[in-house]
C-alpha cells in the first residue's frame, strides 16, 4: 500500500464519531458571516444595515486575485457590519443577519437529482466556481478558482483529491465520502474538466475501509478516476505528501505543487465544487464533525457558515466538565479556540473537545539528542537544530538549514520525548526567516 | 465559566517519553544481570546496585546542591549510567572502586556539561575508562570469587589471553588449543566482567530495543559490520597472527559496547547516515587496537574517540530532505 | 653532549630570528590603517554593546563617532551625557545635553484589574503567544506577561513580578538602550523622559478598544474619555483612538490628570506620598455619569502599589 516516503508518525486515529450521519444544524437566530474566511485579502460588503438578503445571495465581492466572495448564509435583514471577533479574539468585520425565515435564492437548484452532465466549458467551470466564492477546504481556505488555473508556463497532469483525512478525530471527509460519493466523483471530474486533464485519483487511507469501498464501487463508472487505498500515516493529507504518496513525485523545495504536474483538492471541495457548477449553489454551507472522547454526543452536523460556535456546542450539552481544551480542526493542526462566540466559517471542519491529560503540555526537560524530531519529520529537516538556531536568533544559519520548507504538521513535537515545544518556536522563526527572504531583491 | 486552555497546535503528544524509553534500556539491560547474578552469584547483585545508588546519589547532589538545577534523577538515565558501570567492571572489584568510577562518570563526564543531553561522551565509558587506568590492577583481574559457576575457569578474558600468548610468539590455533575456546561457549557464558559473559542475553536486549524502536540500528549493525570485514581482511591475510571475526565479535565488550553503549542518545549521531560512520569509525579504532595496541579490548576507547566527533558528523551528515532544490 | 646542547639552542635561536623578521615584514605588509582616535573613544564606552544607539556595538559606535564628524545623530543611551560630554571632549565636538530617558510599561493589567478568560499553554514567550491569538484576557492590547523584555534586558533593568504578572523596571539599572521597546510584540514600553527628581506622569494603558469594552476587560484601563486632555493645562494629552498619550516634553508634572482620571490609568512616579493626595481621585468618579463603585476602588488600590514598587527599586 501506498505511503509518503520520509518521516511522519502515528497517532491514534480516534475517529469515534465516525458513524454518525451528517445532520443538519438547526439555522441560528442571528448569522454572524465574517469577511475573512479564505487565504488573501478579506471580502468587501456590499450590503447595508436594514437590507434583506436571500440564502445564497451575495453579499460581499472578493478583494483582489486572491480573494473569494461571500455569500449570505441564511434570509433575513442585515443588522449591520460589525466588528466581531474569531476564534483566536482577534477583530474581523462581519455582516451580521437577523434571520427571518428560510428563502433561498430562485436560481439555487434544491433538488436531490444528482446531475451527472457537465454542461460547462472549462472558463465557465472556473468562472462559476470563483462566483460561487469555493476555497479549499482542507484547512488553507485558498481560492479554488486560483488553483485551478495554474500559473502561465506550468501545466496540470493530473488531479489528486485528498480523501486521506489523516488527523484524528475528524470524520466531515469520511461522512462526505459516504454518503455523497457521487457528487464528490462528478465535483473531481469538473475539476479534471477545468484542467484539461485526463487522470484523477481519490487517496483514501486504510482506517476508512468503507469509504475505500463505496468509492470503489462508484468510481466505476467513471474510468479517468482511481481510488487510491493509502497506508494510515500522518501526515498524509498534506499536499506534498499526497503527492509523493500517490504518485511517487515529489514536490521541489519552495516550489509549488503544480510543478510536479498536480492539482490538490479536498474531498469537501469537491462537494463545494459540484454544488456550485451543478447545482448553482454557492458556499455557504458546511460539514462540521462534532467530538472527543468527553464529549457526550460525536454528531457531524451541515452548518449554515456563520453560525456562532457557541450555539453548536450547547447543542451537544455545552463544553464538557471534563474538556480542558477546544479545538477547531484536527487535534495535529487545529487552532485552540479563545473565543467559543465566533461563528463557523467555510472552512470549518470541527469542534473537538479534549481533556486536561489528553492535551495539557507536559513540563518540558533536556534535549536528549534521541534523534526523533529527524526520523518524524515528513520535510527531512532537523527540528531540534531549528529549535536551537530559532533561540539563539540565526536566521542565516535557519534558511541554510530550509526552515522555509517546514509544513508546521508537528510531528517533531508530537514525537519528541522530553515534550519540547519544537513547532512552537520553529513557526515564529520560520515567519521571521520568510520575512528575511521576502524582502529581499530579486533576482 | 471554566477557563479553557490555549495553545498553538499540535495538540496531542504521542505515548514516548524520555523517562519511559531511559526505562526501556534498563529493562532491556536486564537479561545480561539475570545472567550475571546467576553466574558470579550475589557479589554480581551487589555491583549492579552499588553502581546504581552511587550514579543516582552522585546525580542527585550535584543537581541539587550544586548546580542548585531540577533535579531529574527519575528519568532512570543515572540507572543507566550506574548499570552499565557496574557490568563493565570485573565481578570481584572492591565497592568503593566502582563508587569513584560513578563520581567521574556522572560528576565529571555528565554533570559538568550540564547534565543529561548536555554531554560529549558516554558517561558509563568515561567512568570505566578512568577505572581502567587508575586502577589497572583490579581492572584487569578477572579471577572469580568461590563457589560460582566458573570455580574451574582462569583469571583471564579470551582477548587476554590471545594478547598475552601472542606477545610471548605462540600462534593463535596453539592459543586456542590451549585453552578450549569454543563459540557455543562464547555465547551464552566466558569470562569477562558481568555485562560480557552472555552474548544471548545482550542480542535479547538489543532485540527488545529495537522492537520497542528505542534505538535505530545503524550503529550497531555497522559496528559489526565492520568488525567482520576489517577483522576478516586481517585474518585471511595471517590467520596465526590476526583472530577470526566471528571471535572478534563475540568476545570482550564488543556486544555491550556496540548495543548499549554507543548507540547512547546523547552521544552518538541523530542522522542514519551519520550513525553509520560512527559506527564504521567504531569497527575499525577497535580491531586497529585490539591487533595493534597495548590492550587487550579496544572498544570502550573506540566510541569515547568517536563520541568527540560526533558534533562535527552531525554537522555535516543532513538527513535526506524532502523535494530538490528548486533551480 | 655538550655540543648537542649548543647545537639545539643555537638552531632554535637563529630560527625564531628569523621568524621574526618574517613576521616583522608580514606586520608591515598587511598593516591596516586606523584612526587612533576610534581607541580612545571605544574606552570611553560603556562596553554594554548592547546596540542601543543602533551601531552593531561599541566599538561600531566609536567608529561611527569618529567618521560622522559630529555627534548630532548619535547618542549612547547607557552612557548618557556624561559620556557623551567625554567623547565630544575627546574628539574636539560638541554634543547637545539629552533628558535622561527610562524604559515605562504602559499596562497595569494585573491579575486582578484584568481577569484571565483562559490559560494558556505554548511556548512561555511574548512572541509566540501573541502570534497565536489575542491573549489570555479580554484586553488584546496589553502585556501578556511571558517576559520577553525581561529576557532581552542586558542590564538585568527587568523582572517580572510573581503578583502583578507585570515587568517592573529598575530605574537605577535601566540603561534605556531600548531593547525592550523592540522585543515587545504589544508594544506596551516605551522609553519616556525619567524627569526632573525622576518624577513622571503617564497613561499606564495602550488600549485601543472602546471605553465601555476596555473597561470591561480591565478595571485599569483607559477609557479614553477624554476628561485628563481637558483639564491638561499645557495640553501635553492627546487622546487618540480611545487611549490618552501624554507628550513627556510639554508636561509640567502638574498631576492634574491623575487626579482626574476615572479608571486610574494616569501614574504618577516618584511623587512624594501626600495624605491628601490619593483621597481627590477616589471622590471624582462618582460625580462622572459611570457605574461607581468599581473605579472607586481602583484607583485607590492601584496606585499606591505601583508607586511602592518603583520605590523600593
Amino acid at each position: 500500500m501506498k505511503t509518503f516516503s520520509i518521516g511522519g508518525v502515528h497517532p491514534h486515529d480516534s475517529k469515534i464519531s465516525a458513524n454518525a450521519a451528517i445532520e443538519s444544524f438547526p439555522i441560528p437566530e442571528v448569522a454572524y458571516i465574517s469577511m475573512g474566511q479564505h487565504l488573501g485579502a478579506p471580502a468587501e460588503p456590499i450590503v447595508a444595515p436594514g437590507d434583506k438578503v436571500k440564502v445564497g445571495q451575495l453579499i460581499a465581492n472578493a478583494n483582489g486575485f486572491i480573494s473569494a466572495p461571500v455569500h449570505s448564509s441564511v434570509s433575513g435583514t442585515v443588522k449591520g457590519i460589525e466588528t466581531i471577533f474569531d476564534l483566536a479574539g482577534n477583530p474581523c468585520k462581519a455582516v451580521v443577519i437577523t434571520v427571518e425565515g428560510d428563502e433561498w435564492v430562485e436560481t439555487i437548484d434544491r433538488s436531490d437529482k444528482i446531475e451527472k452532465e457537465i454542461k460547462l466549458e472549462a472558463k465557465e467551470i472556473i468562472e462559476k466556481i470563483k462566483e460561487c466564492g469555493v476555497v479549499g477546504l482542507g484547512g488553507a481556505t485558498f481560492p479554488t478558482n486560483v488553483k485551478l488555473s495554474p500559473p502561465p508556463g506550468k501545466k496540470a497532469e493530473f488531479l489528486i483529491i485528498n480523501g486521506a483525512e489523516c488527523e484524528p478525530y475528524l470524520t466531515s471527509d469520511y461522512r462526505v465520502l459516504l454518503e455523497m460519493p457521487e457528487q464528490v466523483l462528478i465535483g473531481a471530474q469538473i475539476m479534471m474538466k477545468a484542467l484539461n486533464v485526463t487522470q484523477g485519483f481519490i487517496g483514501i487511507e486504510e482506517n476508512k475501509p468503507e469509504a475505500i469501498k463505496v468509492m470503489s464501487e462508484k468510481a466505476k463508472a467513471y474510468p479517468q478516476i482511481k481510488i487510491v487505498p493509502l497506508k494510515k500515516k500522518y501526515p498524509q493529507g498534506g499536499e506534498k505528501q499526497l503527492i509523493d504518496a500517490v504518485v511517487g513525485r515529489k514536490v521541489p523545495s519552495m516550489g509549488l505543487p503544480i510543478d510536479t504536474g498536480a492539482v490538490v483538492q479536498n474531498v469537501g471541495t469537491a462537494l463545494a465544487v459540484y454544488e456550485a457548477v451543478q447545482k448553482n449553489k454557492p458556499l455557504f454551507e458546511g460539514i462540521l464533525t462534532v467530538t472527543g472522547e468527553c464529549c457526550p454526543m460525536q454528531k457531524n452536523y451541515k452548518h449554515r457558515v456563520g453560525t456562532p460556535l457557541s450555539k453548536i456546542i450547547e447543542a451537544v450539552g455545552g463544553v464538557p466538565e471534563t474538556a480542558a481544551k477546544v479545538i477547531s480542526g484536527g487535534p495535529m493542526m487545529g487552532k485552540a479556540i479563545a473565543n467559543l462566540d465566533a461563528p463557523t466559517l467555510k472552512g470549518s471542519s470541527s469542534v473537538l473537545f479534549l481533556t486536561e491529560e489528553q492535551t495539557k503540555r507536559k513540563e518540558e526537560s533536556n534535549c536528549i539528542r534521541c534523534g526523533k524530531c529527524i526520523e518524524a519529520c515528513p520535510m527531512g529537516l532537523e527540528p531540534y537544530l531549528l529549535n536551537k538556531l530559532a533561540k539563539g536568533h540565526r536566521m542565516d544559519d535557519l534558511e541554510a538549514n530550509k526552515i522555509y520548507d517546514c509544513i508546521e504538521c508537528g510531528c517533531c513535537q508530537f514525537t519528541c520525548p522530553a515534550y519540547i515545544p519544537l513547532l512552537g518556536t520553529i513557526r515564529l522563526a520560520k515567519a521571521d526567516v520568510m520575512k528575511i527572504m521576502r524582502s529581499r531583491p530579486k533576482k | 465559566m471554566k477557563k479553557l486552555l490555549v495553545s498553538p497546535s499540535p495538540h496531542i503528544h504521542g505515548k514516548e517519553n524520555t523517562r519511559n524509553l531511559m526505562r526501556d534500556v534498563v529493562i532491556a539491560l536486564l537479561p545480561t544481570v539475570a545472567v550475571s547474578i546467576y553466574c558470579f552469584g550475589l557479589s554480581a547483585l551487589k555491583l549492579a546496585l552499588v553502581g546504581v545508588l552511587a550514579c543516582v546519589a552522585v546525580e542527585y547532589v550535584i543537581a541539587k546542591f550544586m548546580l542548585k538545577t531540577k533535579v531529574t534523577v527519575c528519568d532512570y538515565s543515572a540507572v543507566i549510567t550506574g548499570l552499565l558501570l557496574a557490568l563493565n567492571v570485573p565481578i570481584n572489584t572492591p565497592w568503593w572502586v566502582l563508587v569513584i568510577g560513578s563520581i567521574v562518570a556522572i560528576g565529571v563526564a555528565k554533570m559538568t556539561f550540564g547534565g543529561l543531553g548536555q554531554n560529549l561522551f558516554n558517561p558509563a565509558l568515561v567512568g570505566r575508562v578512568f577505572l581502567l587506568i587508575s586502577f589497572p590492577v583490579i581492572m584487569t583481574d578477572w579471577s572469580v570469587p568461590a563457589n560460582t559457576l566458573f570455580d574451574a575457569v582462569s583469571g583471564s578474558t579470551p582477548l587476554g589471553i590471545v594478547k598475552e600468548g601472542l606477545a610471548q610468539g605462540m600462534t593463535l590455533s596453539q592459543i586456542y588449543a590451549e585453552n578450549n575456546f569454543s563459540y557455543a561457549q562464547m555465547l551464552f557464558t566466558r569470562i569477562g566482567s558481568a555485562g560480557e559473559i552472555s552474548a544471548i542475553a545482550l542480542l535479547l536486549g538489543f532485540v527488545y530495543l529495537l522492537v520497542r524502536r528505542v534505538i535505530r540500528p545503524h550503529i550497531t549493525l555497522s559496528i559489526w559490520g565492520t568488525v567482520f570485514v576489517f577483522s576478516g581482511i586481517l585474518w585471511l591475510c595471517n590467520p596465526e597472527q590476526f583472530t577470526d571475526p566471528i571471535f572478534n565479535l563475540l568476545t570482550g565488550g564488543m556486544l555491550l559496547g556496540s548495543i548499549f553503549m554507543a548507540t547512547d542518545y546523547v552521544t552518538s549521531p541523530m542522522e542514519p547516515k551519520g550513525m553509520v560512520i560512527f559506527g564504521v569509525g567504531i569497527g575499525i579504532i577497535t580491531i586497529l587496537i585490539r591487533e595493534f595496541g597495548a590492550y587487550p579490548e579496544g572498544i570502550s576507547f573506540a566510541i569515547l574517540i568517536m563520541n568527540a566527533t560526533v558534533p562535527l558528523i552531525n554537522m555535516f551528515c543532513k538527513p535526506k530532505r524532502f523535494g530538490k532544490e528548486a533551480k | 653532549m655538550s655540543t648537542t646542547i649548543i647545537f639545539t639552542v643555537a638552531s632554535l635561536s637563529i630560527l625564531g630570528l628569523l621568524l621574526a623578521v618574517v613576521l616583522y615584514f608580514v606586520a608591515q605588509k598587511f598593516k591596516v590603517e586606523e584612526d587612533p582616535r576610534i581607541d580612545i573613544v571605544e574606552a570611553i564606552m560603556p562596553g554594554a554593546n548592547c546596540g542601543g544607539c543602533g551601531q552593531a556595538g561599541c566599538r561600531a559606535f566609536a567608529e561611527a563617532c569618529v567618521k560622522a564628524g559630529n555627534l548630532d545623530s548619535l547618542f549612547c543611551p547607557v552612557g548618557g551625557n556624561a559620556t557623551m560630554k567625554k567623547v565630544a571632549d575627546a574628539l574636539g565636538l560638541q554634543v547637545a545635553e539629552k533628558a535622561p530617558m527610562v524604559a515605562v510599561v504602559r499596562c497595569n493589567g494585573t491579575c486582578e484589574n484584568r481577569p484571565k478568560t483562559n490559560i494558556y499553554d505554548g511556548v512561555a514567550t511574548c512572541a509566540a503567544k501573541s502570534a497565536l491569538y489575542s491573549g489570555d484576557t479580554g484586553c488584546r492590547y496589553g502585556c501578556v506577561g511571558c517576559g520577553d523584555c525581561v529576557r532581552v534586558c542586558n542590564f538585568g533593568a527587568l523582572s517580572m513580578d510573581p503578583v502583578t504578572g507585570l515587568p517592573v523596571v529598575d530605574e537605577e539599572k535601566c540603561a534605556a538602550c531600548g531593547a525592550c521597546v523592540k522585543a515587545c510584540p504589544k508594544g506596551v514600553i516605551e522609553l519616556r523622559n525619567k524627569g526632573p527628581k525622576n518624577r513622571r506622569v503617564f497613561v499606564s494603558c495602550v488600549s485601543k478598544d472602546k471605553g465601555a469594552v476596555a473597561r470591561k476587560a480591565c478595571k485599569a484601563a483607559c477609557i479614553g474619555c477624554g476628561k485628563c486632555a481637558k483639564v491638561c493645562p499645557f495640553e501635553a494629552i492627546t487622546v487618540e483612538n480611545n487611549v490618552a498619550y501624554i507628550d513627556f516634553n510639554k508636561c509640567k508634572l502638574c498631576t492634574k490628570c491623575v487626579a482626574e482620571c476615572p479608571t486610574g490609568a494616569i501614574h504618577k512616579v516618584n511623587f512624594p506620598e501626600k495624605p491628601a493626595a490619593p483621597a481627590a481621585p477616589a471622590a471624582k468618579p462618582a460625580e462622572a455619569a459611570k457605574p461607581a463603585e468599581a473605579p472607586k476602588a481602583a484607583p485607590a488600590e492601584a496606585k499606591p502599589v505601583e508607586n511602592n514598587v518603583n520605590q523600593e527599586k
